[in-house]
This record gives structure tokens, sequence and C-alpha cells, in this order.
């Protein structure tokens, strides 16, 4: 895999945005919380600067909320709880996971039993908590 | 000032746009494992293309992608990005998997996991516009499938089967449930890897009151081909298959 810096933060704002429209179709300005899992590593200045242009585009002011929320994985086989902030990945690898965050079992086992069937109990990816309008 | 309080995912919002540009999707199924729906669905893409259409591939095998293994697709790099994830052009199709990430490393995954994959996949792909989405999915009635049935507003189902009655017996339950979620003049039946003139797939498709487009014969040469698009339409499944994209044309 490059390592070329590849960013898709513009796709999942469009999403954001789209579940606006669907939340509020008259609204002409909103608040939008969005909580941010730490295992997608997206980019939050991009993220904000794409949601506000597109709602801009659509004559929509939009206040952009954003929440990190740790990344906490539980192995299923040995019951192991262990924080995403504790491992090292490479660039390439933090690429990947960035696009489908599912990938991290391709690239992470449980550091105590060594098992891929782990889950990602907090702080997976993009999750709307909450619109408001007027 | 009105306020939603509820969480949402805000990728189910986003795929019906992704979507809106592409004519046709053909989901292609079997709910019996080898059978050929990976090949077959390459092989498919592929013919469409060279007949003039614009075609999209995706591989939904998510725990067990292999579809570019068929197209020799380069994994060294990620897709191109523009406001979205652009897939490469192999061959003349638009090539999606998410083997690109996950490389040739084991992608072990739970029901709900796989559904999230399906979802970030399917919010982040720009496909443009398309005449055809061919899709390869796994063997089985499980997450993907249901996903396809969920996802894709509108979508015309090719069942792949082979003349076994393990085959027959287990498509025979696909059919059962295609039937029920979808009309079944959009539902469509291909006998691959044939080995002589049994009737027995056309059979069921006529039980089920849905299409059969006819036999793929068994190419023993074909897995040489595998990996290289020219050597791929040489083979004798590839004359067998562009029969069958003439019909969906």
């Amino acid at each position: 895999m490059g390592a070329a810096r590849v960013v898709h933060e513009w796709a999942l704002a469009e999403a954001i945005a789209d579940y606006v429209f669907k939340s509020a179709p008259s609204a002409k300005r909103v608040r939008v919380t969005v909580r941010l899992g730490e295992l997608q590593a997206v980019d939050e200045g991009i993220l904000k600067f794409a949601l506000r242009e597109i709602m801009k585009s659509e004559g929509i002011a939009c206040e952009v909320v954003l929440k990190r929320e740790d990344c906490v994985l539980k192995c299923r086989r040995c019951g192991h709880e262990w924080l995403l902030k504790e491992v090292e990945f490479g660039e390439e690898v933090r690429e990947a996971i960035h696009f489908v965050p599912e990938v991290v079992h391709s690239y992470l086992k449980c550091p105590k039993c060594g098992s891929r069937d782990f889950e990602v109990i907090k702080g997976r990816g993009v999750w709307v908590e909450e619109v408001s309008w007027e | 000032m009105g306020v939603m309080v509820s969480q949402g995912d805000p990728r189910l919002a986003v795929i019906g746009r992704r979507l809106a540009r592409v004519a046709r999707v053909v989901p292609v199924m079997s709910s019996k494992g080898g059978v050929g729906k990976t090949l077959l669905s390459c092989l498919l893409a592929l013919a469409l293309s060279e007949r003039g259409a614009r075609v999209g591939l995706l591989d939904l095998d998510v725990t067990n992608p292999t579809a570019h293994v068929v197209l020799g697709a380069d994994l060294s790099k990620f897709p191109e990005e523009d406001r979205g994830v652009v897939p490469p052009l192999i061959g003349g199709v638009k090539f999606m998997s998410v083997a690109y990430y996950s490389g040739e490393n084991p992608l072990p995954l739970r029901g709900w996991e796989i559904d999230n994959v399906v979802r970030e996949v399917l919010a982040v792909t720009i496909w443009g516009d398309l005449d055809f989405l061919v899709i390869d999915t796994p063997p089985g009635i499980g997450d993907e499938v249901l996903d396809v049935l969920s996802y894709f507003p509108k979508h015309e189902p090719l069942v792949v089967a082979t003349p076994s009655p393990l085959t027959v017996a287990s498509v025979r339950r696909l059919l059962k449930l295609l039937t029920e979620a979808v009309k079944g003049e959009l539902i469509r039946v291909v006998e691959n890897m044939a080995r002589d003139d049994s009737d027995i797939i056309a059979d069921l498709a006529k039980k089920f009151h849905v299409g059969f487009l006819g036999k793929v014969r068994f190419d023993e040469g074909v897995d040489r081909a595998v990996g290289d698009i020219d050597a791929l339409r040489r083979s004798r499944m590839y004359k067998d298959v562009s029969m069958i994209a003439e019909k969906l044309l």
C-alpha cells in the first residue's frame, strides 16, 4: 500500500449533510453535534470545513460541534480490554483503517492472547449525536 | 428551534446519493459456495464493458475478497480520492474492494462489523455514471446479501447455480427469499460449470417464475487465465458469459 496522504472527509461530510437535510428539511440555521471515533482518525479541520461549505452551498448556516471519543477494544476470546492509544501502527496501516475502520482486524491482535476476534466497543467512526435547527 | 436528539448513522443518509447515477445494479448471488460467483461476476463486468456499457464491479465478499485476484488488480496503492474514493479502472471496469485496505491479510469480522464495512464502502465510493454495477457477493444468505437487499433500492439479482443436487437445494432457498423481496422478472438464473444438456437449473428457474439466461460451460482452462484480463477474454468461459451479458443489455 502506498503512503500517499489521501483523505475522504468530504464524503463523510456529505453523509452528515444529507443526514441533516433529511432531519430538518427546511432549516436555515442548524447545529450538528458529531461524535468522531479515534479509530477512523478523521481530520477534524477538513471535516468541519467541508461540512460548512456543503451547508453554505445550500444556504444553510451551520454550527458544527465535534466530540472525540477514545477507541476501546475488547477481546472476545479472553475478555482483555485495551486502548487504541497503546498500539503503534505504521502510516500505511493508519490510512487503511481511516478508510475502512474494520480492517483493524487485519493488522491487530489481542495483546494478551493473540486473537483477532476482538470488538471495537467504543470510538469506531462518525456518528451524529444531535441535530438542532430553526 | 427544533431539536432532534435521536442518534444516527450519517452513512445511511448518503448511500442513495452515491448510487443515484447507477442505472442497473446486478448482484451476483448464490447461497452455495464454489459455484463460480466471483469469476462470473468479473467476466460479466468485463463483457458488459467490452460492449460499451459503463460498468462498476464491487467485491462485497467482505471477509474473503478475491475479485482482485481474478482481475490482477494492484493492491500496492490505495484508490485515488476526490471527495470520496474513486474506484480504479481495471480492464475498463471501475473496481472497488475492501482488499485495497486489508491487503492479503485475514479479515475476520462478526456480523455487525460486516454491515459497518458495507455501509462505509457504499457511503464513500464515488461511482459516477454507470450503466451497470455488478456486485460479487459471498455464499450463504448472510449480512452482505441482506445488505444488498436493504441498501440498494433497485437491483436485479443474478443467481448462479451448478447442476448439483446440493446446489439446487441451496439455491431453492435463496430463490424463495428473493422472490419474496424482488419482482420475479428482475431475477435471473445462470447455470455455471455446465457439463451436459441437463435442464435441472432451467426447470428450477421456471418453477420460481424467474428468468433463465442460459448455461456457462465448465472451462477447465479458465483458472490458468486468472489475473490476466487478456487471457480471461480469450477463455471459453468468457465467450459464454458474453452471451449472458448480451441478454442483460
